[in-house]
């Protein structure tokens, strides 16, 4: 087998292996999995409503895989898109809100704006790593909770006292009457364009820019882009920034596209920590990633159709999902599998 | 090594080839059934859309659920299309989608459990003009849309004056879940209650964000009675059952602990049976069930509140307390149904907000 096929069959065999597995699952637990299966299939592309809003899900995850993706290519872990993505959201949604502008100016700000939010919140562990090595692990995780009781208490000091921002302004919204009507009054919006644009941009500037070979050198090894005469430190701050930005991004999908406002969050989104197995699953590269986003997306939002369709309950519904994913996941274990039993037959 | 590749290129087309056969004849099949199902039913169909709670969170979207049921029930509606149904949402995100998917399996109302669930009842009633949607706690302006409101601080007063009759310590918990207008209510109800007893007991009013986190509550619960608070009335839903197990853990390891709880919207005596004691003090009860079945009745007959908002008090038993069962003796009870009577007449002005 080459090495071709052995690409393709992968992920064939490890998405077929998930839903057998899932399958056991639904059949043990006493539902049918072959209409649990059709239900899956029919809420991602059962009609143009599904579509839309699959697409919709698929949106922010994109941007939170390349925020996690982008800091991976220079040896970061961002753990903190969580974080980035809740502070972006908050802030398109008040930039949104707050000002009355013509549609052109408003829109690109606000999206600078929810970008500009995210990389602030980037930046801070980006400092605190390249000057003080403090792990970024532990300072984004620890961010993420800064930036959820922040943004919770900023929702309630800006509405005055209610658990709800305003809406946003129309001039600020990423929703679109022409797509929704397209997909039968989904929510879908641009903001799917918007996301697509930041996958070029991504690629862009790792493979075509001086700042991106610089970014993937320390990546590969801090110590050798030194000696090179790179500035560590510097790209250490940048990568987290620009990590950052994507998945402020991230945010302004949900409140400008999805939602239109803010309302006090529990608990945080799961986005962001998707956003870290999207990248994974693309291997992260900004194409991977939209891979792994597509997945995510229309398991996420697929699975809905389980319950409303066959009647499975949702806990059911999440082991399946996960199982499938976990499976996507691990690859590489099929990978070593098919190349053993390519030897074994070499060999004989 | 060339042929080894067209044989599984071969076998694979073959596999996709079968899997996706069998998607196109399943999902033809599925087709079918659904419209000969539709064709047949005269039926009045209902739904809900839960909150993130979900229809087991034992109190407020379990109670609509029990409403729902009883009206499949009384009318003979089998659970699935063309009777009744609900579906759980797990975040702000599923409700525009799961109100949709209701709307397109025909049901002929769909009910939107929780004031949270406002503005995507809004948008789908402006979409689908010719459905009929209901929201409970909520207010959503459009002639196909009934609004479901109670006067949750008459039930929340009651089971204020049982707190400040019945505690020792003189100190008060009130865990809420999510700082919104309805949970206010409950608050502002409570408080007022206790005060109407005793002006000199502190309450101590705490929101933990959140419908959904058992934990949450359970750390809340823990804080307030290790400071000495003995009744603590949570409105939070999912989470108020973290209140629950942290009293119940505390009445486990010391049989004299004086831990109470007072339920909120369904009876919840059962959540606090510890062995043989129970620390369910009493329940406010708010009667979604009967709200959601007054609505629906209302609508099988055709006469649907459209654009109207009705409000459900303590006399039109909207609200009231549970059984106590005992924990709350005679006499204390007939002091409780004294102010019940006063609120009834309007003697007594409840207030809404704190």
């Amino acid at each position: 087998m080459s090495n071709r096929v052995v690409n393709l069959l992968v992920p064939i065999i490890s998405i077929i292996l998930g839903l057998l597995v899932g399958a056991i699952v639904m059949l043990f637990s006493g539902y049918d999995p072959v209409s649990g299966y059709i239900a899956l299939w029919n809420g991602i592309f059962g009609d143009s409503y599904a579509i839309g809003e699959t697409i919709r899900q698929i949106s922010p995850y994109i941007l939170a895989g390349l925020a996690v993706a982008f800091a991976f290519r220079s040896g970061l872990f961002n753990i903190g898109v969580e974080g980035q993505l809740m502070v972006g959201w908050f802030t398109a949604v008040y930039v949104g809100a707050a000002f009355e502008l013509p549609m052109i100016i408003h829109l690109p700000i606000t999206l600078l704006a929810a970008a500009l939010a995210g990389a602030l919140w980037g930046l801070v562990p980006g400092i605190l790593k390249a000057t003080l090595k403090v792990h970024e692990v532990i300072v984004t995780i620890m961010m993420n909770y800064v930036a959820l009781h922040v943004v919770n208490a900023l929702i309630k000091t800006v509405s005055g006292g209610s658990y709800k921002t305003d809406k946003i302004q129309p001039t600020a919204s990423l929703r679109s009457d022409f797509l929704s009507n397209l997909t039968d009054y989904s929510t879908l919006h641009y903001g799917i364009f918007v996301a697509l644009a930041m996958v070029a941009v991504m690629w862009f500037l790792l493979e075509k820019t001086k700042t991106g070979f610089e970014l993937k050198a320390v990546g590969f090894n801090e110590n050798a882009s030194q000696y090179a005469g790179m500035n560590v430190k510097k790209n250490i701050i940048l990568s987290m920034v620009i990590s950052g930005a994507f998945a402020g991004l991230a945010g302004a999908m949900e409140g400008l596209g999805t939602f239109g406002s803010m309302t006090t969050q529990g608990g945080f989104t799961g986005i962001g920590f998707d956003g870290i197995a999207v990248a994974l699953l693309g291997a992260n590269t900004p194409l991977g990633v939209i891979f792994g986003a597509s997945l995510f997306g229309s398991l996420k939002y697929g699975a809905n159709n389980m319950p409303n369709a066959a009647n499975i309950p949702l806990e059911i519904v999440s082991i399946v999902v996960a199982l499938i994913i976990f499976f996507v996941a691990s690859g590489y274990i099929i990978r070593v599998g098919l190349q053993r039993l390519n030897k074994k037959k070499e060999a004989k | 090594m060339s042929k080894r590749k067209y044989g599984l290129a071969l076998s694979l087309v073959l596999a996709a080839g079968t899997l996706l056969g069998a998607c196109g004849t399943d999902k033809d099949k599925d087709k079918d059934s659904s419209s000969s199902k539709g064709g047949n039913e005269s039926d009045f169909s209902v739904a809900m859309v839960t909150d993130v709670g979900g229809i087991d969170d034992k109190s407020f979207n379990q109670s609509a659920w029990e409403g729902i049921k009883k009206f499949g029930e009384d009318n003979k509606l089998s659970e699935g299309d063309g009777g009744y149904a609900y579906l759980q949402s797990k975040g702000e995100a599923d409700y525009i989608p799961n109100l949709n998917a209701l709307v397109r399996r025909d049901f002929n109302l769909v009910f939107g459990v929780g004031f949270m669930m406002e503005d995507a009842i809004g948008t789908i009633a402006g979409q689908q003009e010719d459905k009929l949607f209901a929201i409970i706690d909520g207010e959503v302006d459009q002639p196909n849309v009934a609004n479901i409101l109670f006067k949750e601080q008459e039930g929340a007063f009651l089971a204020g004056v049982a707190a400040a009759l019945m505690t020792e310590s003189d100190k008060i918990g009130f865990v809420g879940g999510v700082d919104i207008p309805v949970i206010e209510r409950f608050e502002a109800g409570f408080v007022a209650g206790v005060a109407a007893v005793n002006p000199d007991i502190k309450v101590d009013v705490k929101y933990t964000g959140a419908f959904d986190k058992a934990e949450l509550g359970k750390a809340e619960a823990g804080r307030m009675y290790s400071s000495g608070v003995d009744i603590i009335f949570h409105a939070a839903g999912g989470t108020g059952n973290g209140v629950f197990s942290e009293a119940k853990e505390r009445k486990q390891a010391d049989k004299n602990a004086n831990v109470w709880v007072i339920g909120v919207d369904s009876d919840q005596y059962d959540e606090g049976q510890v062995g043989d004691d129970n620390i369910t003090l009493t329940s406010m009860l708010k009667r979604v069930d009967n709200a959601v079945q007054d609505i629906s009745k209302l609508a099988q007959e055709g006469k649907f509140p459209g654009g109207e908002t009705k409000v459900y008090g303590l006399h039109d038993d909207g609200v009231a307390l549970a059984d106590s069962r005992g924990a709350i003796p005679e006499d204390v009870m007939k002091q409780i149904d004294e102010y019940a009577k006063q609120i009834a007449d309007g003697e007594i002005e409840v207030p809404e907000f704190r």
